[in-house]
């Protein structure tokens, strides 16, 4: 396996030297699909020469036409492998951010433009399988392959394959496929009170979290993700419209995630912490700013800051 | 990195399986036929066995129980055949191995491989038939094989019955270009690679190698073609359709037989006889060592040798259809000098056996000294007297020659040969019992003189001086129809003879149907075995000769053959390359092209940078006439290209307007 892999990685190399990572999406042209015989491929031409001994052995005229008819077949069967990729378009789907130690799902959408349907196709990445698909005549289907996320920060899942054997299993024809995509991998979430928090007090590192029931201020317009118990139904009755009451919150109240406010400790453990404690506050649904060396998020609320913050912890210290 | 064999699921799912064990049963069931039937009962049993497993949850068997099993079967392949080798026991431990492989079958990989083995299975069903039937069963068998080995692969949503059978039958087709091409220009060996199994069918049909009552009878009941042979210059009349089988010159009293061979061949060349007759012959595969000319060869053809006897004989037995060109001549002398060794040989007799048959030819010596005298006494003898040709002779135990000829007096051409031959050896003249078959059937659809088994005959040969070997068939001098107009004429009031053999009597109408049947079918079968199951290296060289590329050696013929394989796959690629072309462009700019076309022909053409627009206006500004037409199609055309919702309405109006403008 080393071995083979030390030869092949050039050759791979030298064969997609004009395929640069795609966009959003790929249109497997005839030059992009490879095709090989497959192990069971050279036993069936291992039995063809066998069949065709027997058939000079007794002179059998239908044991000829026999061995030949299943010659053709399996030549032809190369057309049809090819033919079950030709054609087919492929196009990213958005990664979806993990936490390390999750396993990523890329997605990627495949579009049959033709009137026939390309069956068992299989997205391979190392030794990563995924699921056999089938795209239907005039169709697409979402095919979908994990992706192991170890580490945070940036994970570009790289080039995978596209492969199939259909229909008779004698050749492989794939692709290789690569686009400029990355999944953003969000550090592990540590829980803070394993680490800080003495017996029997879970909330002296920090100031107990707001609950909902300070002083009405007025209302707003609804946003995605705000909370539904805060919803005027009132004035929904009265409006048709959403509405969100707001409270009157002390500035002081806000809750401040703090790296420096950590127990020392390395980076990455800091980071996970911080990350237990984003989800915690955007669970409990308090105002929360994140406080990095060198970096701010104000205090705020709701999924894209939570998503802001989660990215800040995943990308702290690497570039980009 | 990424070439790795994709990993597909470990097992084989429920529905790959019922394919397959569809198409293996489809396959191992007919085997019945032809082998054991424990053989081909375990292997239907482990494919069933497998099915149940996998659809009712049934245990599979165990590794040791599986190998203990194949071994069981191996010995009892053995005692069975007495042997692993051969046709029989090779195909029985196949079909054993299929079985068993498919009940060992857990992961796709084995389920290919026993789809392999089924591959196997349908070529060795061709070992015992290549009819036309079975050819066409097989071909629906192949069609299950490949449905098996789609559905195989088919992970994932599995296709529709329709798609499923579509593909495998397409993909079937289409590999019979190169089946074709390869059947025709591969280069064939002549005979087996490794010494030829001895591989004969239970029963076999045609001549014998001895003669002894009801040897022939045996045969006169078989329809079974014997031979067919091709005369380019029409068939040849009745009386010389005589084709040269066996000849025996040892009697013991009951069973003719032929004098031991030894290597010396007579010269074949005839003198320039008038009446030589070229044909070639087709003969069925009769498991013995000789072929059949017409009386008397005249050639020989390739891989034959013509015996003291005037008899073509092989160095194999006939064990598959043989094509070969010959020619006769009916008039040439055989043998005119008899050499005293051979005169012997030809005279002798078990001593004391039939004293009233010596004493009748010894009373005809007394009478003239003439041979050829004794001969027509002999003739006159057996159409004096009443005798009777029939099929069902009484049995003669004591002394056959005797009885026959002064007590039963019934009997058919083997008793008339024998105790002619009998009688004339007594009277002193060298004499012999030919056998082979006597008539045919001139097929004029196909051009060509069908023999069947139950033209079986024998006759004699008296060897005079001056002449040589001359024929003489007693058989004509009781029943003359026979030889003339063969031997349904000869039966017809014989109540004991199978219905076919009583043709010539009132065709009913069932029985035109019948003889019209048997008359196309046997067309059929005279091409499909001379064409496709006797296409060997002499037809295939007849083949390039007939292209006119009989000066090719291998090498030009395999060039030929890839040549033309590259081109198959040329055309393939080409059909494959036009199918899956970029769709068509849109039809709106096609549209305006054909518009721009139109102009140009009114001496109006826009020019490459030149926008719809702006070429309206020129075309208002040269062409006040046509001002109005271009400008409501410029206007429809810019409202489809750059308009918001674009109206299949519009479209149609596009149309109309460029239609105005022609």
């Amino acid at each position: 396996m080393k071995l083979s892999a030390q030869i092949l990685e050039p050759a791979v190399r030298w064969l997609t030297r004009r395929e640069h990572p795609a966009g959003r999406e790929v249109t497997l042209h005839r030059r992009r699909i490879y095709i090989v015989p497959t192990r069971a491929g050279y036993v069936y031409a291992l039995m063809l020469v066998i069949m065709l001994v027997g058939a000079f052995n007794y002179s059998n005229s239908m044991a000829f036409m026999l061995t030949f008819l299943l010659a053709g077949l399996g030549a032809n069967s190369i057309w049809h492998t090819h033919r079950n990729l030709l054609g087919l378009r492929v196009s990213r789907m958005p990664l979806e951010p993990v936490f390390a130690g999750e396993q990523a799902l890329c997605r990627y959408r495949i579009e049959n433009p033709s009137h026939v349907p390309r069956r068992a196709l299989l997205l391979i990445r190392g030794d990563i399988a995924s699921e056999p698909v089938a795209v239907m005549d005039r169709s697409n289907t979402i095919a979908h392959i994990s992706l192991p996320a170890r580490r945070r920060g940036r994970l570009r899942p790289g080039r995978f394959t596209l492969a199939t054997t259909y229909p008779l299993g004698l050749f492989q024809a794939w692709s290789w496929i690569e686009f400029d995509e990355a999944v953003t991998v969000y550090p592990a979430p540590l829980s803070t009170r394993a680490e800080t928090a003495g017996p029997g007090d879970d909330s002296r590192e920090f100031p107990p979290l707001v609950r909902a029931g300070g002083e009405f201020a007025g209302l707003r317009e609804y946003q995605p993700g705000d909370s539904l118990r805060h919803l005027d139904w009132k004035a929904l009755a009265r409006t048709g419209d959403l509405y969100t009451r707001e409270f009157e919150e002390q500035q002081g109240r806000d809750l401040w995630l703090d790296w420096d406010s950590l127990p020392a400790a390395d980076t990455e453990t800091r980071l996970s912490m911080l990350c237990f404690l984003v989800l915690r506050a955007d669970a409990q649904r308090a105002r929360y700013g994140l406080r990095l060396p060198g970096l701010v998020c104000q205090p705020a609320l709701g999924p894209e800051h939570r998503h802001r913050c989660l990215t800040a912890l995943a990308l702290f210290g690497q570039s980009a | 990195m990424t070439t790795a064999a994709p990993v597909l699921s470990d097992r084989v799912g429920l529905a790959p399986l019922g394919w397959l064990t569809l198409a293996l049963t489809v396959l191992l069931a007919p085997h019945a036929l032809n082998q054991p039937a424990w053989v081909v009962a375990l292997a239907l049993l482990s494919v069933g066995w497998r099915y149940m497993a996998a659809r009712q949850g049934l245990r599979l068997p165990g590794r040791w129980l599986l190998a203990l099993t194949a071994l069981a079967a191996t010995v009892g392949v053995v005692a069975t055949h007495g042997t692993l080798l051969g046709r029989d026991a090779g195909v029985s431990l196949l079909l054993v191995m299929t079985g068993l492989k498919m009940l060992e079958s857990r992961t796709p990989r084995d389920a290919m491989l026993t789809v392999f083995l089924g591959y196997f299975v349908v070529v060795t069903h061709f070992l015992y038939s290549q009819e036309i039937p079975v050819v066409l069963y097989l071909a629906a068998a192949m069609v299950l094989t490949t449905m098996a080995l789609i559905r195989l692969n088919a992970v994932g949503p599995p296709p529709t019955l329709r798609e499923h059978a579509g593909l495998a039958g397409l993909m079937l087709v289409q590999a019979i270009p190169v089946m074709v091409i390869l059947f025709l220009l591969f280069p064939r060996l002549p005979g087996p690679l490794w010494g030829m199994p001895q591989d004969e069918p239970a029963a076999r049909t045609g001549l014998s190698d001895s003669m002894s009552p009801g040897s022939i009878s045996e045969l006169l009941q078989s329809n079974a073609p014997a031979l067919r042979a091709t005369f380019p210059d029409g068939p040849p009349p009745a009386p010389l359709r005589y084709w040269r089988g066996p000849v025996f010159s040892a009697y013991d009293g009951r069973t003719w037989r032929p004098l031991p061979d030894f290597p010396y061949s007579p010269d074949p060349e005839p003198p320039l006889a008038p009446g030589t007759l070229t044909y070639s012959v087709m003969l069925e595969p009769h498991h013995n060592r000789w072929l059949l000319a017409l009386d008397r060869p005249a050639s020989v053809p390739a891989g034959a040798r013509l015996n003291p006897d005037y008899v073509l004989s092989t160095r194999r037995p006939v064990h598959r259809l043989e094509t070969y060109n010959l020619t006769s001549a009916p008039a040439a002398p055989l043998e005119s000098e008899l050499n005293p060794q051979r005169r012997e040989q030809n005279l002798q007799l078990p001593g004391g056996a039939a004293p009233r048959a010596r004493a009748l030819a010894e009373a005809w010596l007394a009478e003239t000294d003439a041979p050829s005298e004794v001969v027509q006494r002999a003739l006159e003898f057996f159409n004096r007297e009443p005798f009777r040709y029939t099929l069902s002779p009484p049995r003669l135990d004591r002394d056959p020659v005797d009885q026959f000829l002064f007590e039963s007096r019934a009997g058919f051409c083997e008793h008339y040969a024998g105790s002619f031959v009998f009688l004339m050896r007594a009277a002193g003249i060298p004499a012999r019992v030919v056998t082979g078959y006597q008539g045919g059937e001139w097929n004029r659809a196909g051009g060509y003189l069908l023999v069947r088994q139950s033209d079986a005959h024998a006759w004699a040969e008296v060897w005079l001086e001056g002449q040589g070997w001359v024929r003489v068939d007693p058989t004509a001098a009781v029943a003359p129809e026979r030889i003339e107009q063969g031997i349904h004429a000869a039966l017809s009031g014989d109540a004991n003879v199978p219905a076919f053999l009583r043709r010539g009597e009132g065709l009913g109408m069932i029985m035109t149907l019948r003889f019209q049947w048997d008359y196309w079918r046997d067309v059929t079968a005279y091409y499909w075995n001379g064409w496709v199951l006797g296409f060997g290296p002499d037809r295939q060289r007849e083949f390039l000769e007939r292209l006119g590329l009989g000066h090719l050696d291998w090498r030009g013929v395999v060039g030929l053959m890839v040549g033309l394989l590259l081109a198959v796959a040329m055309v393939f690629g080409l059909a494959f390359l036009w199918r899956n072309r970029r769709p068509q462009r849109d039809p709106l700019a096609r549209m305006y092209r054909r518009f721009a076309r139109r102009m140009a022909r009114v001496g109006i053409a826009p020019h490459p940078h030149e926008g719809p627009r702006d070429f309206a206006h020129r075309v208002a500004r040269e062409r006040p006439d046509l001002r109005d037409a271009v400008t409501r199609f410029t206007r429809t055309y810019e409202a489809l290209r750059y308009g918001p919702d674009p109206d299949p309405d519009q479209f149609k109006a596009l149309r109309l307007h460029l239609r105005e403008l022609s």
